[in-house]
Order: structure tokens, then sequence, then C-alpha cells
């Protein structure tokens, strides 16, 4: 074993970019589509609505696996061209996870006090301006703890870098999230010991 | 049309028709009809469920009216004009229609994600149009005459509920309505900061000609700032009065509604 640990070390270091990337994306593409789909459940419009129910009910009934799957081998057959395998990594994961976030972003939006929209309204904002203005600025607060646990248990693919991913992701996610909650003037959540309570697995 | 009503209009300030507000089987406003004068302040007083709260609450469109119609101005609150009926507002009416009414809440209902300063002006930039700069002099302004120049920079959750109360009748104030709408302020206080408050809105109330509509539980003060108090009891006005002839009772009446406003006067004025 310790003889091929420089073998083993090498190949885990040649997929570390792919793997950077692919995460990095996607982050990016599951906080666009969660935003998109958390908002869209909360929607004026039943069409709208409609949408982001059936976007997020597809998305999290079927396996990642199952949807890499579709969109690696079975949408060429239906569009013609092929996706670069990096790009279509980002969008399944993009796709995935932005599904089970927008639940978290519906949560968090409707957990924010009536009584915030309603000084929302006193104070004449637009539908618009109270969403961007008053609700979503204490919602994402809310969004932090659920948030972390999920972008740090879906990306991190191999173990060395699983394993740093996950302590960066959990202190800066517990950086942001008391920073947050000290802004909305919410008393941050005790400090555990360092690390204490970091878990992985259980998607 | 709407905005010269100022110029042209010397109806009331706020008036409701036939107004019917029902949740579900419940009737909490049963054909209510009122009237209230430009720069009057009117007090509702009445017993817990008797409706008081939620008049207010239609008047800032915050619940939808069952039947009829509230004008504010002279103009319909939550309806529009269309061929000679009126229909349901767009938001774009209502919107115009809250420029005229502002509100302050039992629970302040600030921002905490904005700074006392910001909770203020953002209204007045966002939704009066005004420059960031004019918005921030005029919020000075009013923190300095709510005695709070120096929490400027405060978050809400920084300050005492009496404070945060100043802050929220000042960003009331800054949205220049021409109605104001007091809904139990200094229920949730602290009995030491109330007289502050109340001290505070009687000033603005004598200083300035702004409508007010005040549900309170405060009997004083009721008394001291009140045009004309009326008295609620399960969705209908029992008695109207001026708040000498209705506290004081000179010659107690066999009329059962009166006997009602003294009972309901009884049990909160004994209570301190």
């Amino acid at each position: 074993m310790s003889e091929n640990f420089g073998v083993i070390f090498s190949s885990i270091l040649d997929g570390l970019t792919t793997t950077i990337w692919a995460t990095l994306g996607g982050i990016a593409l599951t906080i666009v589509l969660a935003f998109a789909a958390g908002l869209g459940m909360l929607s004026r419009w039943l069409a709208v609505r409609w949408l982001a129910r059936i976007y997020v009910e597809v998305f999290r009934g079927t396996s990642e696996v199952v949807q890499l799957f579709w969109i690696f081998f079975v949408l060429p057959l239906l569009v013609g061209f092929r996706l670069v395998p990096l790009f279509a990594g980002i969008l399944v994961l993009g796709l995935n996870h932005g599904a089970y976030g927008g639940e978290i972003v519906r949560g968090a939006v409707q957990s924010v006090p009536k009584a915030q929209h309603e000084g929302a309204i006193a104070c004449n904002f637009s539908p618009a301006q109270r969403m961007f203005r008053v609700i979503l600025p204490q919602a994402v607060v809310e969004m932090m703890p659920p948030f972390g646990p999920d972008i740090m248990v879906i990306y991190g693919v191999e173990l060395a870098f699983y394993l740093v991913l996950a302590i960066l992701i959990t202190i800066v996610m517990r950086a942001l999230e008391s920073a947050g909650a000290k802004r909305i003037g919410r008393m941050p959540p005790p400090r555990t010991k360092f690390l204490a309570k970091t878990q992985g697995g259980g998607v | 049309m709407s905005v010269n009503y100022e110029q042209s209009f010397n109806g009331p300030m706020i008036q409701f028709d036939n107004v019917v507000k029902r949740f579900g089987q419940l009737t909490v406003l049963e054909d209510l009809n009122f009237d209230v004068a430009p720069g009057e302040f009117v007090t509702l007083i009445g017993p817990s469920g008797s409706g008081k709260t939620t008049i207010l609450r239609l008047l800032m469109t915050l619940e939808k009216l069952t039947e009829g119609t509230i004008y504010v101005g002279g103009e319909p609150l939550s309806h529009l004009h269309k061929d000679d009926k009126l229909v349901e507002a767009n938001e774009k009416h209502l919107r115009e229609a809250r420029k005229k009414i502002g509100m302050v809440f039992q629970q302040f209902n600030l921002f905490p994600n904005m700074k006392v300063l910001r909770n203020i002006t953002e209204a007045p930039v966002r939704s009066l149009g005004r420059s960031r700069d004019e918005a921030e002099k005029r919020g000075s302004e009013l923190l300095e005459m709510v005695g709070l120049s120096d929490k400027v920079d405060a978050h809400p959750s920084q300050l005492s509920g009496g404070q945060q109360q100043r802050v929220a009748i000042a960003r009331a104030l800054a949205m220049e309505p021409k109605v104001l709408l007091l809904d139990e302020v200094t229920s949730a206080l602290d009995p030491e900061l109330v007289t502050g408050v109340l001290h505070l809105l009687k000033e603005i109330a004598e200083t300035t000609d702004i409508t007010f509509l005040c549900v309170t539980h405060e009997m004083q003060f009721a008394r001291d700032v009140s045009d004309r108090v009326m008295m609620f009891d399960s969705g209908h006005v029992i008695e109207d009065a001026h708040p000498d002839k209705l506290f004081t009772d000179p010659d107690p009446d066999p009329d059962p509604d009166h006997e009602r406003t003294r009972e309901f006067l009884h049990a909160v004025l004994d209570r301190g």
C-alpha cells in the first residue's frame, strides 16, 4: 500500500482541477437556480408556481446519477450534440442541487415574519422592492445553516479534497452565518468547539 | 385628478361607506359608516376583537374589504372607477393610494437589516423618488425631532422598545402622509417608556395637520389629544362623541349602548 501512495496521490492531484471547476461551477449554478426556483414557487402567478414546482419535484425526485446519464448520453440523441463532460457535470450538479436549494430558499423566505411584509406595505414599497429590499436580506441569514452542509456534502467527491473543502466550507459558512445574524441583530448561534460539529455523509 | 385633490376637495379625509369585513364565517365589521374630517384626531376604543385594528388594517390595505367602499381624500381606496362602477383596484392604484397613508404598528415592524437612518430614508427614496441626500437630510431632522440623533448608525435591535417606536414614527412621517394610523403603539412598551412616546405623538398631532386614526388603551392620552372618540363593540360604533362627554359621562344615560361604554371604561381605568 505505502509504495503505491505516490501513484495514488498523483492521480488524485490530476483530477483536482476538474473537481475544483466542477465544484465552483456547480455551486454558482446551484445558487442561481435555487433562488429562481424558490422565488418561483412563491410567485403571484400560478403558471410560474407550477413551473418551479415541477422543476423542483423532477430533479429532487430522480437520482443524480440518472440525471448525469440522461444529460450526457440521452440528451445528445435528442438535440444532436454532446456537452463537454465538465459542463454536463456542472449542469447536473446545478440542476439537482438547485432543486433542493429551491426548497431552502422558499422556506427561508416564508420564515420572515408577516409583520415585515406589512411594514414594507406601509412604507409603500412595490412587491419587488418588498422582496428584494426587506424580505430576502433577512431570509438569506436563514438559508445559511441548511445551505452549508448541502454544498459541503455534495461537491466534495474525492476524499482528500472532500476533507479540506468540508473544513473550509464549514468555517466560511459559520463566519457568514454569525456575521449575517449579527447584521440583522440576532444572537449568533453559540460557538461550538473548533470543528466539533463537522459531519460528513448523509445526503 | 389624484394630484390636486387637496386643493379641490373639501369633504371628509376618511369615509367608510357601508363597509363589511368578514373573515370566513366571522363578521368583524358590519355595515360600518363614519367620516373623519381633515386634521381630526379620532381615537377608537373598545374591547379586544371589536374590529378597531381591522379598520386600520383596511385603511393600510393590509386587508381586503368584503363589501362597501372606503374613500380617502375623496377617492376610493381599494377600488377603481370603471364605466360608472367600482372595481377592485390593481397594485398601481394601491401604491398611489398608499402615498396618503402611514401606519405605526404595535410591534414597530422596523427592518432589522437596515440601520436606523436607512429605515427612515428607504421608503421616500424608493417610492416617492426622493434623492438619497434629500431623504437623509429630512431623515436626520426627523430623528432629531424624535430625540434620537445619536442613533443614526445603530441597528434597530440595539435600541430599546421606546426608541424603536420613535424610529417607526419618524419612518411614517418621512412619507409625509395625510393620514397616520396608530395601532396600539404603546402596548408593547415598558410602562416607563410609554409617556415619552405619547408625549411625542401629542406634539406631532398639535403641530401638523395630519389626520389621525388611533387605536389605544391609554385612556388619559385619548382624552388629552382626541377631537372625537368612537366606542366599538362587536363591529358596530356604539358611541361617537367628544372625549369630555364620553369619558366624564355627566348625566347617566338609560341608553344600553352608553351603559356598555361605561362598563368598558370602568374595566380599563380601574386596572391602573
